[in-house]
Order: structure tokens, then C-alpha cells, then sequence
């Protein structure tokens, strides 16, 4: 088969991309191609005379290489397990398999051609119109437009690849590796800034590694040689190529994606060098393959030594189409005519040597048709003379197999347009030009005008220099003011020629036609920003790079406005496709572990997630789960359990104005709290709603340690910081979670396992009664004890400095050994407090909850001045109650427990929900907390509750607590 | 991602911030009508313009007040709340059928 295949590839020239000594095979469209390290699949493919890559997404048009600059939608091909993948971006790879995309069959016959047939009945805006009506028609279509539109297939099996992400911070950052980009990063970093330049390519140097600006073709490489030896010779300059800079955010944040990698690049001066975009004619039948820009031929050409066809015609209105036209004859490919599209054009010294080596140009003509051959490449081309704005009359043909475009440019001001600044078309220039940058952007080189090659270079050393004053770099001399930028002499104000035929494309992302755009404009969609979503175009891949001049032309025309007013659409980021993964790569998800965390694995803990904290749900196997909980729980209401409590918030409040600071932000009253002893502090925020729970702590008159809950610390910490910041009361308050490790040994035999570790206290009843607190040593450890009791036995918290926690642990199970000491986790936790009725803010609470709904009048200062909620509660109290907070028993001993969130239902309507629910073993029912209309709520009142599958299960308000209603055990 | 200007670690991206919103007056809780207190918890002025806010840097927890102007997003002051907030607050005594 490879026998008959052209081969385009030129000898080995300077400046070229390639490695020759290291030769790749890879596929496309299962068939094998060869080509050399630095080869991209499209230019590979064009050394083996392969042009066409893709096919279109709307009427499956087959296309080919266009810009080779990554910047359409043509080379999309698809890759194993990854789709719309940039065939003239992408480098080749050993083994690469390659297919096109948007095709049934084969890409070279495909069966889904009959689509543009179709196209005649498919005017613009026919999804909105067609599609919606009658209501409910658009369901029975998506299937089969999204099977027929999707461009590629994702490949839900692929391999995970690894993403990562990298932060980086730079003075001024340099976008762009170009002559102007190169000038201004070298000049940055001599005035002592340090650089970061960013290139797309491969390779440093821009149009300096394609274009040709002079007839000897000789200047780009020196001029590359000097740049980019001063830039390498810098010592302040980091550079990274093959790197996209995908977009701008405040204050100069700059996604910069490479590989596999998301760089997050903080700058604090941009130069955006990122040169501009060379636009195409708007004929019949130009997307056919190989008609491509000029600078598309000349990247073959010199990047990657590849002959872009055999017999060429040049399409012009500048100096620059003329170069092309030398560059095609050096590589010995026969230009046959070069069009000009300008009337008149001006002697410039590359047209007057394209003009010495005889090749004809005709002034003042366009191609006006151009059509494929067997193989759906370029076979000939019809040229007109240009009679006016958009019209000529249709001439000779011209059989050849390729059309290079050079016509004019818009500039790629992408990143400095997400910054602020706005394109704008310049009616002088004929072209879209950047307006109106903001501080701190520094645009330079052609995307800023500066199209001339020493305007750009200057223009890129006074960006440079710009950014790096600004930056505070003051030290060097101001470098001269460019000369001539060069920029009227390079777009051709009007290169549209529309066929009465049609198959003249506005936009080949989307295979937008002239017709389409004048229909679009017709119906009334005359603003810019609207007839794009109407129409889509440059709402495609390739984003309007090279429709957003044509469309604003054709639609300024259609609509009867001057073209300077009708503006540009908003440039957005991202300015290329970036992957979910680079998206998604390696965030920064920390989790915290108690000092203990170790052994609950050796225990065989089931760890859960507690806001970031890992915490054991219970201990022993997944299958277990419910024997293993009853067992814990029964440890810690028949003999004793020991959990670590280490998550739980700790504050230190010290200051002479420590008890009238809690006063203020707790509901109870402080100030007459003993020395030694605990109080239970409930928090409200400003609408009175309950927000955080824990206890008090006195150890001395001006110091109190408070607990909070795991996932309320921080904000209670905050919230305490905001207040006093108003009230500055004398107050030191210090978060100190992470600085104590914390267990509760619970149950009936507490006392007797813990006494013996605590020689210098006395742990009788009556010495260190219920609610009292004490500093002491536990195993010769230094710690604060509390006797509290969430779990409704006798008890002791000890709080110790967390690098303790684990020896402190292994202390108390060891001398609990003989006891039956059992490690208890969250879930029997849960259990028990449940068992007494006490409320979990967060679980039994919501963001409304107040301390009358939950029962917690009790906790509510009556006579201090102020508290936090204390205005709003006041004005709660005189209203009538919506809902209470109640315990309740299921009435059925055969009732599963209802899930947190089942509904109570009362004639229908819904009246609350369960909040929590779960099988008591000591009690031997089912028993939970449940919101209910206060009507409900009195102890014996029987209500429903929808459980599971929609089961009505009635359930009986049962006084508070269930366990032990006198709380003899935890108090004795 | 745009910076904020903490007065006291210095510029550092605004994801380590919360914003608390307007700087407000509270209303002297004894005084205050049930609409004037309902007011200052729930309403928000939301200017177009400069407005004063409570912000927090919140790895430090360090509370500050940070003048922005809502048209532009610009931050063009940032200072300790006590620059605001001088004097120490006290509270008067509630009546005692004040619940």
C-alpha cells in the first residue's frame, strides 16, 4: 500500500523540527504511517501525502489541515480514550492510533454524507425552530441529532491518567515565545525582573521558525538566533514551551496547562505577544483540503520539512502571501498564479523577486470556486476579477492542488481580552484591532498591531520594559518607541465572495454559510452577541478565530451599520480545550487524624468521615456492623467503653473579661460559675437559630476551657474573633483542637479502671462530682479531666497535649483489661446519647432550630444584659411555636427504625421529620427524635411517619430521656 | 483569582478569605423595635458603589474591614476593625421582665 503513496517530505533544511535519526510508526485510520520525532499526526500525514483528516460536524464535509497552528476545528481526530485531539499540536507517538471523526464507515466514504443534501432544508436557527414544537418533540430527536452531531466519542473505559497541578509566581510573566514576546521577556529580566515565558510551540522564536520576511528568506533565522540566545543567556528568564496560557483571572492568575499538568501562574505584570491569526477567504468550496493558510504551508514547510502540495496557487493582499509564494517555489512546488486580491498592490521587495522568477500575479482577483478530486483533496479552482465589495466576475480555472490564504490577520488577543480589553474593527486598518487594555496588560508584536518585524521586536523590548517598571523594576534605560507598525498594509478590509451556489463558509467549525448569516440578520438578530447564539457561529471548537472578523462584516452589511460600532463577540477563557482531568487533577483534599488514629486501625476500626477528621464508626467487620455496635454500646451501659474524643473543638478563653465574654456569646450565665466546675454552653446566631453546643470549663476566674463540636470549632472560633473585634472586652481566645487529644472512658466501672491512674486525685462522688473538672496526671500524663456525660453513664473526658494521645490510650485499655474495657465508636456513641435524649446540633438541628423548638429554654439566661439570639429569641418567644423537637418510641415492637428525614404526616400534610431513630438493645425498642406540630407533642400523643417504601408506621411522644430519667447513672 | 490585601499577612488570594458582608451598626438590643432588630439580622443594603465589609483570613482567623467598590470589584482600602471599632462595648441591664 505505501508503495504509491507520494512522499512530500523535503530534505533535511536548517531550522527544521525534526529528529530524523529517531523514525515513529503510528496509525491512521488503521493504516501504518512513518514519521520522525517532532513530527505532529497532521504533518506526518502530510509527508505521506494525506490530507484529509476529519470531516465536519454539521454536513460531514471532509477537511483538512488549515492553520497547523492548533486553531480549528479541522484537525480534530480521535485518539483511544481521548477525543478532539488537535492533530497539527499533537506530536506523533510510537504505536499512536489515530482515526478522523464525524464519519459512519470510513472517512474517505462516509455514509452520513446525505446530511448536507439535507442541508437545503436546515436554514439557520433550524434546531430552535424545528425541533421544539410540538412540545415535547425535542426528546424524541436529541437521540439522534446528539448521535449525528457529537464531533468525538468518549471512551468511558479509558485508563486513568495522572494530572497534577503546580503554582508558580513570576514578575512578569511573557506570553508568547515569538519575536516580540522574546524582546520584551529579554528586556524585562535585564531591568531585573524575573520572567516567565510561555510558549505554545514546541519551540521558541514564532513566526520567526515559518514566516519568510524578506526575498532571501534569510532574516528570520538570524533575528531567531539573536532573540532566543539573549532569552536563553538571561539569567532571570524560566521558559516553558508546549505550554498554553488558557486564560486570565483577577489580579493576573494564569492557567497555564502543559502536558499533563495545570501550572496556576501568579504574575505581577503580563506582556500578552501572542501574535495573530491569519484569516481565511470567505468562496465556494474553501474548506476544501488543501486549501489552507499561508502560514499553514510555511509551518509544513519549514517546522517540519514537508512539500504542502505540487501545484499551487497563491491568495493574497499582502507582502507576506508573496513569501509564501518564494517559500513554495524553494521548496519546489510549482506556483502557477498568484492572486492578489487588491486592486492595486504596492512593489514591495518579496513581490518584486516573486515577480522576477516569472510567476504571474493577477491584481485585483479572488478564487471564486474551488473543488475536490476523487481523493476529496483540491483538483482546480475558478478565479474572478473583483468588481466591488464582494463581487467579481468568474474567469479561468486553474487545475492544482493547493490554495495558500494570505489575506489578513485578526489579532490573537485572547488573554488580554479576558483581562478587559475588547476588539474592536479598525476601518484604517481593515481588521479587528485590541482596544482599550486594561493596567497592567502589556500587548506587544502583531496582536497588537505590530505587524512590521522590527516595530514588533521594539515593541516587545518597550512591553518588556514597561511590565518590569511597573513591576518595580526601575533600574534600565527606556528602550526606543517602535517605528511604522506596519499594520495597513497586511488585511484585505473585504474578502467575501459569496457564490449564488453557496458552500461559502463563514465558519467551518459549524459549516455557517454567507446565506446563513444574512438569513440570521434578516430575522432580527442584528447585535452580534445575538446572532451568534443564533446562528452558533464561533460558538465551536476553534471559538470564532477566524469567523469573528467575516461574521461582523457580513452582519454590519446585512443590517445597514457602520462596522466600526458593530464590535466583536466576548472573548471568554478558556482560549484552548482543556481536559476534565486538568480540571479535576490531584485537588488538595487534607484529612486530619486523632494522636490515636493507629490504633483504631489495629482495632479494626470502620473509619468515617467527620467534617475533614477520620473517626471510627465502630469496631470490627463491615458484616458485623449491627452486633458489633450493641456490643460496644452494652460495654459502656454494663461495664465500661472507652472512646477517643480527640475531634471534638477546644478553646481557651483567657483575660479578665474571659466569664462576661462567654456571657455574651453563650445563652447561660458564666459569671458565677465555681472554679472547678463545667456548665453547658449553648450558641445562637443573630436570628436566635441554635448553632454550636459543648461545655465550660472554669479552671481559674480569667480562664475557661470550652468545648465545641467537630464541625462547629472553626466557625464558633470565627464568630467569637468578629464579635469581640466589636466588643473589645479583654479577652484572649485561642483555638486549641489540634493541640489535645481527648478520649471518654464511660460506664458503671470508670471509676474503678481510671482511679488507679490518678494518684494525686480523688475521684469519689463526692470530691469530683458530677460536672466538676480537675487538672491532674492520668498514667503520669498531664491532663484535664471532665465528668460529663453525653452517653448517660458515669464518665470522665480527659483531655491531654495530643502528642500524649496514644500513650494515654494504651493506658487506659490496658488497666481496663480486666474489666472488659471495649473501644467504642461514633455509631454506639450516637446510640447511647439518643438512649438520653440528647440532641447532636447539625443532626437534630437545622439552620432554623431555636432553643423553644428544641426543648432548651432551660439553657437561656434570663437576666443577663445581652446575649447572641437573645433580641431575636425574645421576639421568637411571643409567637406562636411551628414545631417541637420530641422523643418518640415506634408503637410496634416489629417497626424497622424510621431513617433520619422520614416525614411525620398528619391528615395528609407534613407536620415534621425524624431527625434520628435506631434500635435501643438496652431499652428494646425502637426510639428517636422527631420534629412534630406542637400540637402533637405532648408525651402519650400517638403520630404517623411515612418509613421506608412509604409505610405509614405509628409512633408514640415519649417523655425525655428514655434511659435512666433521673440520670442516677451518670450523676452517682 | 483575585488577591485581597490582609492587613495582616499581606496580599494572599481571595479563597483564604470569608466575606461577612456590610459593616453595620447593631441597634442597642433594649431599644431596638422587633422590625428594627429583624432589619439589622436579615436586610443588606447592597450597594452599587464603595461599601465598607467585614472580612476574615481564615487560616489565621484575623478579622479586618476591607473598603470595595461592588461596580469594579476593586478593593481599594483594607484595615484592622480597630480602626473602626475603638472603645470597649457594654451592654445595659435588661429589665427583668424583658423575657
Amino acid at each position: 500500500m505505501s508503495a504509491d503513496r507520494i512522499m512530500e517530505r523535503l530534505p533535511p533544511r536548517p531550522g527544521e523540527w525534526l529528529d530524523r535519526d529517531r523514525e515513529i510508526a503510528f496509525a491512521f485510520e488503521g493504516r501504518c504511517h512513518n514519521g520522525f520525532a517532532g513530527d505532529t499526526i497532521a504533518s506526518a500525514l502530510a509527508a505521506d501525502g494525506v490530507s484529509l483528516l476529519s470531516r465536519s460536524f454539521k454536513y460531514r464535509r471532509p477537511r483538512g489541515a488549515l492553520t497547523m497552528a492548533g486553531q480549528d476545528a479541522n484537525t480534530l481526530v480521535q485518539l483511544p480514550g481521548e477525543p478532539n485531539t488537535l492533530a497539527d499540536m499533537r506530536g506523533i507517538e510510537p504505536g499512536m492510533a489515530a482515526f478522523g471523526q464525524n464519519y459512519d464507515g470510513s472517512l474517505e466514504a462516509d455514509r452520513g454524507r446525505w446530511v448536507e443534501w439535507l442541508g437545503r432544508f436546515m436554514p439557520v436557527g433550524f434546531y430552535y425552530k424545528a425541533f421544539y414544537k410540538p412540545f415535547g418533540a425535542w426528546r424524541r430527536w436529541e437521540p439522534f441529532i446528539r448521535r449525528k452531531a457529537g464531533l468525538g466519542v468518549i471512551d468511558t473505559e479509558a485508563l486513568h491518567a495522572y494530572h497534577d497541578k503546580a503554582y508558580g509566581f513570576c514578575d512578569v510573566a511573557v506570553i508568547g515565545g515569538g519575536p516580540a514576546g522574546l524582546a520584551a521577556a529579554a528586556q524585562a529580566a535585564e531591568a531585573g525582573a524575573e520572567v516567565l515565558l510561555i510558549e505554545e510551540g514546541a519551540r521558541l522564536g514564532g513566526s520567526l521558525t515559518y514566516a519568510r520576511f524578506d526575498p532571501e528568506g534569510a532574516r528570520a533565522s538570524r533575528e531567531a538566533e539573536a532573540l532566543i540566545g539573549a532569552v536563553e543567556g538571561a539569567d532571570r528568564i524560566e521558559v516553558m514551551t508546549e505550554a498554553v496560557c488558557n486564560g486570565w483571572f483577577a489580579d493576573h492568575f494564569l492557567p497555564v496547562i502543559r502536558g499533563n499538568r495545570l501550572y496556576k501562574i501568579r504574575a505581577k505584570q503580563v506582556v500578552v505577544a501572542t501574535g495573530s491569526m491569519e484569516q481565511p477567504i470567505v468562496f465556494r468550496g474553501n474548506d476544501t483540503p488543501g486549501v489552507m493558510m499561508g502560514s499553514a504551508a510555511q509551518r509544513l514547510i519549514r517546522r517540519h520539512a514537508v512539500r504542502p502540495g505540487r501545484r499551487a496557487v497563491v491568495a493574497t493582499a499582502n507582502g507576506d502571501g508573496y513569501g509564501v509564494a518564494l517559500d513554495l517555489i524553494d521548496s519546489e512546488v510549482a506556483v502557477l498564479a498568484v492572486l492578489d486580491l487588491r486592486e492595486d498592490p504596492p512593489a514591495c521587495p518579496r513581490s518584486d523577486a516573486l515577480r522576477a522568477r516569472g510567476v504571474p500575479v493577477l491584481a485585483g482577483h479572488t478564487p471564486w470556486e474551488a473543488w475536490a478530486g476523487p481523493d476529496h483533496r483540491l483538483a482546480g479552482l475558478q478565479v474572478a476579477g473583483i468588481t466591488g465589495q464582494g463581487t467579481a466576475r468568474p474567469g479561468e480555472r486553474i487545475l492544482c492542488d493547493l490554495l495558500c490564504v494570505s489575506v489578513g490577520y485578526t489579532p490573537a488577543a485572547h488573554i488580554a481580552c479576558h483581562a478587559g480589553a475588547m476588539l474592536r474593527y479598525d476601518p484604517a486598518l481593515g481588521m479587528l484591532a485590541l482596544a482599550e487594555c486594561p493596567d497592567g496588560i502589556h500587548p506587544a508584536g502583531s496582536a497588537a498591531g505590530a505587524f512590521d518585524l522590527d516595530a514588533a521586536i521594539a515593541q516587545g523590548r518597550l512591553a518588556g520594559w514597561n511590565a518590569a517598571r511597573t513591576a518595580g523594576f526601575e533600574g534600565a534605560a527606556e528602550p526606543p518607541a517602535p517605528g511604522d507598525l506596519g499594520a495597513e498594509q497586511v488585511s484585505h478590509p473585504w474578502p467575501i465572495f459569496p457564490h449564488p451556489k453557496g458552500k461559502d463558509f463563514v465558519d467551518f467549525d459549524e459549516d455557517l454559510q454567507v446565506k446563513d448569516i444574512r438569513n440570521a440578520v434578516a430575522e432580527g438578530y442584528e447585535d452580534i452577541e445575538l446572532l451568534k447564539r443564533f446562528s452558533t457561529a464561533g460558538m465551536g471548537p476553534s471559538q470564532g478565530r477566524h469567523t469573528a472578523a467575516n461574521l461582523a462584516r457580513l452582519a454590519a452589511e446585512a443590517a445597514g451599520r457602520d462596522l466600526a460600532e458593530m464590535g466583536a463577540t466576548t472573548v471568554r477563557p478558556p482560549y484552548t480545550a482543556e481536559s476534565f482531568g486538568i480540571l479535576a487533577g490531584r485537588g488538595f483534599e487534607p484529612e486530619r487524624r486523632s494522636a490515636m488514629h493507629h490504633r483504631h486501625i489495629e482495632a479494626d476500626a470502620q473509619m468515617m468521615l467527620a467534617g475533614l477528621w477520620q473517626r471510627p464508626a465502630f469496631y470490627g467487620s463491615e458484616r458485623d456492623r449491627e452486633e458489633c455496635i450493641e456490643a460496644e454500646a452494652m460495654a459502656v451501659r454494663t461495664g465500661v467503653g472507652l472512646i477517643d474524643v480527640s475531634t471534638l473543638g477546644g478553646l481557651e478563653i483567657r483575660g479578665p473579661d474571659a466569664a462576661e465574654f462567654l456571657n455574651r456569646m453563650y445563652t447561660f450565665a458564666y459569671a458565677k460559675q465555681a472554679v472547678g466546675r463545667a456548665r453547658y454552653v449553648l450558641m445562637c446566631g443573630p436570628s436566635g437559630a441554635v448553632i454550636d453546643d459543648g461545655v465550660a470549663c472554669r479552671f481559674h476566674d480569667n480562664h475557661f476551657y470550652v468545648t465545641a463540636t467537630t464541625g462547629g470549632v472553626e466557625g464558633v472560633y470565627r464568630q467569637m474573633l468578629w464579635f469581640n473585634a466589636q466588643w473589645r472586652l479583654d479577652v484572649d481566645v485561642t483555638n486549641v483542637t489540634a493541640a489535645y487529644a481527648g478520649v471518654n472512658i464511660a460506664g458503671p466501672s470508670s471509676r474503678a479502671v481510671l482511679a488507679p491512674l490518678c494518684p494525686d486525685l480523688d475521684l469519689s462522688a463526692e470530691a469530683f462530682p458530677y460536672m466538676g473538672v480537675r487538672v491532674g496526671t492520668v498514667a503520669g500524663i498531664p491532663a484535664r479531666l471532665l465528668r460529663v456525660g453525653f452517653v448517660g453513664e458515669l464518665g470522665y473526658e480527659i483531655h491531654v497535649p495530643a502528642s500524649y494521645g496514644e500513650a494515654l490510650w494504651d493506658a487506659l485499655m490496658d488497666a481496663g483489661e480486666a474489666a472488659g474495657i471495649l473501644p467504642f465508636g461514633v455509631e454506639a456513641q450516637r446510640l447511647l446519647r439518643l438512649e438520653k435524649g440528647h440532641i447532636i446540633i447539625g443532626q437534630d438541628t437545622d439552620g432554623e432550630t431555636t432553643p423553644q423548638e428544641a426543648d432548651m429554654v432551660w439553657a437561656l439566661a434570663r437576666k443577663k444584659p445581652f446575649y447572641v439570639g437573645e433580641r431575636a429569641l425574645r421576639i421568637q418567644a411571643a409567637r406562636p411555636l411551628k414545631r417541637k423537637l420530641i422523643g418518640f418510641a415506634m408503637a410496634s415492637p416489629r417497626d424497622a427504625a424510621p431513617a433520619e428525614s422520614h416525614l411525620v404526616i398528619r391528615d395528609g400534610t407534613i407536620t415534621g421529620r425524624v431527625t434520628s431513630a435506631a434500635f435501643s438493645p438496652i431499652l428494646g425498642k425502637v426510639i428517636g427524635l422527631a420534629y412534630v406540630a406542637p400540637a402533637q407533642a405532648e408525651p402519650g400523643t400517638r403520630f404517623t411517619i411515612r418509613s421506608h417504601g412509604g409505610r405509614m408506621a405509628l409512633a408514640e411522644v415519649v417523655s425525655l430521656p428514655h434511659y435512666d430519667p433521673d440520670n442516677a447513672r451518670q450523676e452517682g | 483569582m483575585k488577591l485581597m490585601p490582609c492587613p495582616l499577612n499581606g496580599p494572599r488570594n481571595i479563597t483564604e478569605f470569608a466575606c461577612a458582608g456590610e459593616v453595620k451598626v447593631m441597634p442597642d438590643p433594649a431599644k431596638a423595635s422587633d422590625g428594627d432588630w429583624g432589619g439589622y439580622v436579615f436586610l443588606r443594603e447592597n450597594a452599587a458603589g464603595v461599601v465598607r465589609e467585614w472580612w476574615c483570613h481564615t487560616p489565621t482567623a484575623f478579622w479586618f474591614i476591607a473598603e470595595r467598590n461592588t461596580l469594579t470589584d476593586e478593593i481599594l482600602r483594607t484595615y484592622p476593625a480597630s480602626e473602626l471599632f475603638k472603645d470597649r462595648v457594654e451592654f445595659a441591664a435588661r429589665d427583668e421582665d424583658g423575657t
